[in-house]
């Protein structure tokens, strides 16, 4: 039986054009939503698998607005089975004021005898793109934290991290309690369902209050990259164009 | 990159349906030089369209719209792009099986084969569907899904064929150039174009687009939530698109639409979520499309439920997730018809607000309406120039799409009234008003009242005279009152507020030739003579009847009602000769009728004028000064719309309060009340057998089928004049009838009053069928209280107009027995107008 936290931060989706808001804090996500990252979109489906496998619960934890809740509902109608709300401006509060917040968290749970056996992240927030969050969460735990994980498997107290390293997979075992960050590429999270999504509106969040003030370092403003230069290039009009296309699509490795 | 051509004969701006049928109808019918541009990619340029659920429910209770979707399934059909499903609308209340039965009264009406099924029919067609939640359904076997995208490709390339066109794509609209009232030039960033006519087709983007002529296109682009649930099991075992019939959940305000294996669940239930056309996003800074927008789940989660209790099988079915879900954004209006035709800037038209169900229907009506003038399907309601100055607002289109969002699969009343944004337009007697215990309707903005509580007494006094209704449904916006006032009018008098007409002067040198050409009736008439005319289109179609009073050798006044006075004001500008000005006057002047035995007693105590008979005889006008009401000089003019003797009066906004209270004060003597528009509108009109623009007659109607043709044409050109004479030379092919409703008991033994819209069927409940083609129905339901009869008007085949011939009229899914009273325009009360006089 393992018990899963995974942190999800809300962040407009980035999949279209990127637009600041007007005083350059933050994406603004008005036109494209709000959702998480890939990367803990594969750590939520990690740890559903990881619950749904041994008979455990995932919880899904978040620090940010109210609208936050709406990510951890997501989560929720996707298989986990709690959901932390960590209530505070998101924007304030940079990688170290996260990782502290969730390490109180992680804390409180040891302490009413409800504690994580692995603790999940992001590899990096789409957003900011800080990834600072993991190992500063690991390091104020006192626990091993591996990064860039792609799959895990739990057995025995012991996980089984595996990481599409440059130079190969490599697998690290870790015993339990631990943190790790997960890359996307090594699940494909899942759609919810109707009853999930029935369901996870009938799950009562746990909310907290930030247990401290941002301290740490913050953020002075965004700017985004000039836009990089583009070119059209016409394959072709009609069936003629077919082999030009297909030669493209090997070209990018699409098959 | 693509630039657009320099010149062209007419700019089509949008690639949606709209668009897309516009340049292949405009194609057709011999236009040339058509440029049609879209900012967005083709075939899909990232509106409305893309993103449609592309499934056609046939029947409305409108008849504009239902036969802009008849003819747009057909245009689909002949296109191949059409796939019958077959449809359900299912009933989880009684309430709503009435509001069913409602829609099998349309559906009849209108030609359209439906039945009502039973709970088990449904199921055995669609057996997923939990039948215990619902009571019973609306089946309508024609219904089905259309590829519209596919659709508009394949219009384009006829336009192309035809070697008409020239569309470029990811082109930006940046101006619309006006010079003289006249479009120019369409300014875009890929070159300007010169041309005489623009068509503004581009759905949520119109009203920005319109800005730039400053022209108001009134409508908003909102949300319409939308998620696909899939694979099922159940879905995918089937071949193609589409092989269970559409499932419109009413009660729930959702739709159930199989898409190959997945089921799509779009919802009418949340809060109205409306943006303004400058908020949404571009192609880049959209996720999906710019009318794809983020899906906010908070807002669907309750209808979640609802579906899933519905089709509990399916949408639960193991592997069925959601994988797609939008926030669609579709066109809505202050009154949910579309927004067609010219604008005030000669040249550009509007074809928007139109949903996919109606495109190519729309598309061939506005082009046919460019080409000739007129269309096959009248247009009316969805006129652009139908708009007044406060429904030009964007707040009023905000405020009334919020309410009425929710009513999309609503149950609305046929006079339900609008609760926003009201009291825009208040006549000066408001306040007197208020205190008689007005009940106001609303017209053209005008709080208008529609009778009075302060005449409640008079319910003792005539008894069951009243014709007092049983049924919540029929007296839902109505009261027994009405009937009161109209009784007490006939035997006093009753004064009327009447300030929601639309006045306007026609002034100079071509005034006589402007209103001559305009109007049927003879209008080279001597000053001081009242005119009532129908204004006809070059088809011979109305597009009117009102009234014109010669004020001076070049000077007119043109009154009509307020609910099209708009329209009637555009098209009588459109057709200024030489160099002859039109004054809109309605905001200037107050409109005041007087009308009963007692009129002349009433008015005579209020003027030294002469008012007797042979002094002010029926049909003139003249100023006259009131003693009382301040010393008012008004404009008295002897007509009457309640086929009662008396004036209506034509006053300075000024003193119209104090005009009416001196009525109303003088009056008490005579037994006079306040009347409101219940009366002036329907039982004193119908008594009197006065037909009324919008309910008998629109522009599919001829003067010789309603029954209002005079001996002689007048020799002057006025527009529609060839149509009008080939009429008169043709046996009709519908007859406008006057009939009365023999009995009202139903089988629950409760009377039951028809409201107006009801089909006309033989006795034993056989569909009649007239010269058109077309199936009657009531065009306008009524009390006639000094009859003692409910009355129904209705255009009937000339087979059946025979006075004396038994029908029936079927309400609510019952028939009741129905005779033919009258075959033209003879009253059934006092048809020698004795009264008048």
């Amino acid at each position: 039986m393992v018990n899963v936290l995974v942190c999800v931060k809300r962040v407009p989706d980035s999949s279209s054009q990127v637009v600041l808001t007007p005083d350059n804090q933050a994406v603004d996500g008005r036109h494209a939503g709000f959702t998480v990252s890939s990367h803990e979109e594969c750590a939520i489906e990690l740890a559903v698998r990881l619950a749904e496998a041994t008979g455990g619960l995932a919880t899904v934890l978040t620090l940010g607005p109210a609208e936050a809740t709406e990510q951890l509902r997501s989560a929720l109608a996707v298989g986990c089975g709690a959901a932390v709300h960590i209530e505070a401006d998101g924007v304030a509060f940079g990688p170290a004021d996260v990782a502290r917040e969730i390490a109180a968290v992680v804390r409180s749970h040891e302490a009413e005898g409800r504690g994580h056996d692995l603790v999940l992240l992001g590899n990096d927030a789409s957003d900011t793109g800080d990834f600072q969050v993991g190992i500063r969460l690991a390091y104020a735990l006192g626990l091993p934290v591996v990064n860039g994980v792609s799959t895990l498997e739990v057995a025995d107290g012991v996980v089984s991290a595996h990481v599409d390293g440059p130079d190969g997979p490599e697998t690290y075992s870790v015993p339990t309690p631990m943190v790790a960050t997960v890359l996307e590429g090594g699940v494909e999270p899942r759609y919810p369902t109707l009853k999930g999504r029935i369901g996870a509106k009938k799950v009562e969040l746990e909310t907290r209050s930030a247990a401290t003030q941002p301290a740490g370092a913050h953020r002075v403003r965004l700017r985004l990259p000039p836009p990089a230069p583009t070119t059209v290039e016409i394959l072709g009009e009609g069936p003629e164009a077919a082999p030009s296309v297909v030669d493209l699509f090997e070209k990018l490795g699409i098959r | 990159m693509a630039e657009v051509p320099g010149h062209a004969r007419v700019v089509v701006i949008g690639a949606g349906i709209v668009g897309n049928s516009l340049v292949h109808h405009l194609a057709r019918l011999g236009w040339r030089d058509i440029v049609q541009i879209d900012k967005g990619p083709l075939p899909n340029p990232g509106g409305s369209t893309g993103h449609a659920s592309n499934f056609i429910f046939l029947t409305d209770h409108s008849r504009e719209i239902t036969d802009l979707t008849l003819d747009s399934v057909a245009q689909y059909k002949e296109m191949g792009v059409f796939t019958q499903s077959g449809g359900f609308e299912v009933a989880r209340t009684e309430e709503r099986m009435e509001e069913l039965r409602r829609r099998m009264s349309s559906a009849r009406a209108w030609g359209i084969e439906a039945e009502l099924v039973s709970p088990e029919f449904v199921q055995e067609k669609v057996p997923f569907l939990d039948s215990d939640q619902i009571i019973g359904a609306f089946w309508q076997p024609g219904v089905g899904v259309v590829d519209s995208l596919r659709a508009g490709t394949i219009m384009r390339e006829r336009a192309l064929e035809l070697g008409a066109l020239t569309t470029v794509p990811n082109v930006e609209v940046t101006g619309l150039d006006v010079e003289d009232g006249r479009i120019t030039h369409v300014r875009t960033d890929k070159g300007d174009i010169e041309t005489k006519y623009v068509v503004i087709a581009c759905g949520v983007w119109s009203p920005k687009i319109g800005d730039m002529a400053g022209v108001s296109i009134p409508l908003t682009p909102a949300v319409h939530q939308m998620i696909s649930v899939g694979p099922c099991p159940q879905l995918a075992e089937r071949e193609g698109e589409i092989s269970f019939p559409i499932v419109r959940d009413m009660d729930t305000f959702c739709y159930e639409r199989q898409h190959g294996a997945d089921m799509e669940v779009g919802s009418y239930a949340h809060r109205a979520i409306l943006m303004e056309p400058e908020d949404i996003p571009t192609i880049d800074q959209a996720k999906l499309s710019p009318t794809e927008l983020p899906f906010t789940s908070d807002d669907f989660d309750p209808q979640l439920e609802q579906a899933y209790e519905l089709m509990p099988d399916l949408l639960g079915a193991e592997g069925a997730e959601i994988r797609y879900a939008i926030n669609g954004l579709l066109s809505l209006t202050c009154d949910g018809s579309p927004i067609l035709g010219e604008s005030q800037v000669k040249g550009l038209w509007t074809a928007a607000a139109v949903w996919v169900k109606e495109g190519p229907g729309v598309g061939r009506a506005v082009a046919e309406w460019m080409t000739q003038g007129w269309s096959e399907i009248d247009l009316a309601h969805s006129d652009i120039s139908r708009f007044h100055g406060h429904q030009k607002r964007r707040e009023h289109t905000r405020l009334r799409t919020t309410e009425s969002f929710i009513k999309t699969y609503g149950i609305i009343h046929p006079a339900e009234q609008y609760e926003s944004d009201r009291n825009q337009r208040k006549s000066p007697m408001h306040e007197s008003q208020e205190k008689l215990g007005a009940f106001f309707y609303e017209t053209a903005g005008w709080e208008r009242p529609h009778w009075y509580e302060s005449n409640a007494p008079l319910l003792d006094q005539y008894g069951d005279a009243v014709m007092p209704r049983e049924h919540d449904w029929d007296s839902r916006w109505w009261s027994p009152i009405i009937n009161a006032e109209h009784l007490r009018m006939r035997e006093a008098a009753g004064v009327v507020d009447l300030t929601a007409f639309q006045v306007f002067d026609i002034e100079g040198p071509g005034a006589l030739e402007s209103v001559q050409q305009t109007c049927v009736a003879q209008c080279d008439a001597a000053v001081g003579k009242v005119i009532y005319t129908p204004v006809l289109d070059a088809n011979g179609g109305f597009r009117s009847d009102l009234t014109v009073m010669r004020l001076g050798d070049e000077r007119f006044r043109v009154v009509t009602g307020g609910a099209h006075g708009a329209s009637d004001q555009q098209w009588f500008s459109d057709h200024l000769v030489g160099e002859a000005t039109l004054t809109g006057r309605t905001d200037e002047i107050s409109t005041i009728g007087l009308w009963g035995p007692r009129a002349r007693d009433i008015l005579a105590s209020l003027t030294d004028a002469d008012v007797s008979d042979e002094g002010f005889p029926m049909l003139t006008c003249r100023e006259i000064t009131l003693t009382a009401g301040g010393g008012a000089t008004v404009l008295a003019s002897r007509i009457s719309y309640v086929g009662e003797l008396g004036w209506e009066l034509y006053v300075a906004m000024d003193d119209a309060a104090a005009v009416w209270d001196a009525l109303l004060e003088t009056g008490v003597t005579h037994g006079t009340v306040p009347v409101g528009i219940g009366v002036y509108g329907t039982t004193g009109r119908i008594e009197k057998g006065y037909r009324a623009y919008g309910f008998e007659l629109d522009a599919e109607r001829t003067i010789v089928e309603a029954g209002m043709q005079r001996p002689r044409v007048k020799a002057a050109e006025f527009v529609g004049r060839d149509a009008y004479l080939a009429q008169r030379a043709e046996t009709p092919k519908a007859v406008l009838c006057t009939l009365t409703v023999e009995d009202h008991r139903s089988t629950s033994g409760m009377k039951r009053y028809m409201l107006g819209g009801e089909p006309i069927l033989t006795r034993d409940g056989a569909t009649l069928t007239d010269g058109h083609g077309h199936h009657p129905y009531v065009t306008t339901a009524g009390s006639a209280p000094s009859l003692g009869k409910h009355v129904l008007l209705a255009y009937l085949p000339p087979e059946q107009a025979e006075i004396g011939t038994e029908l029936a009229v079927s309400y609510m899914e019952e028939l009741y027995p129905v005779v033919v009273r009258s075959v033209d325009a003879t009253a059934l009360f006092d048809p020698a107008n004795e009264r008048m006089h």
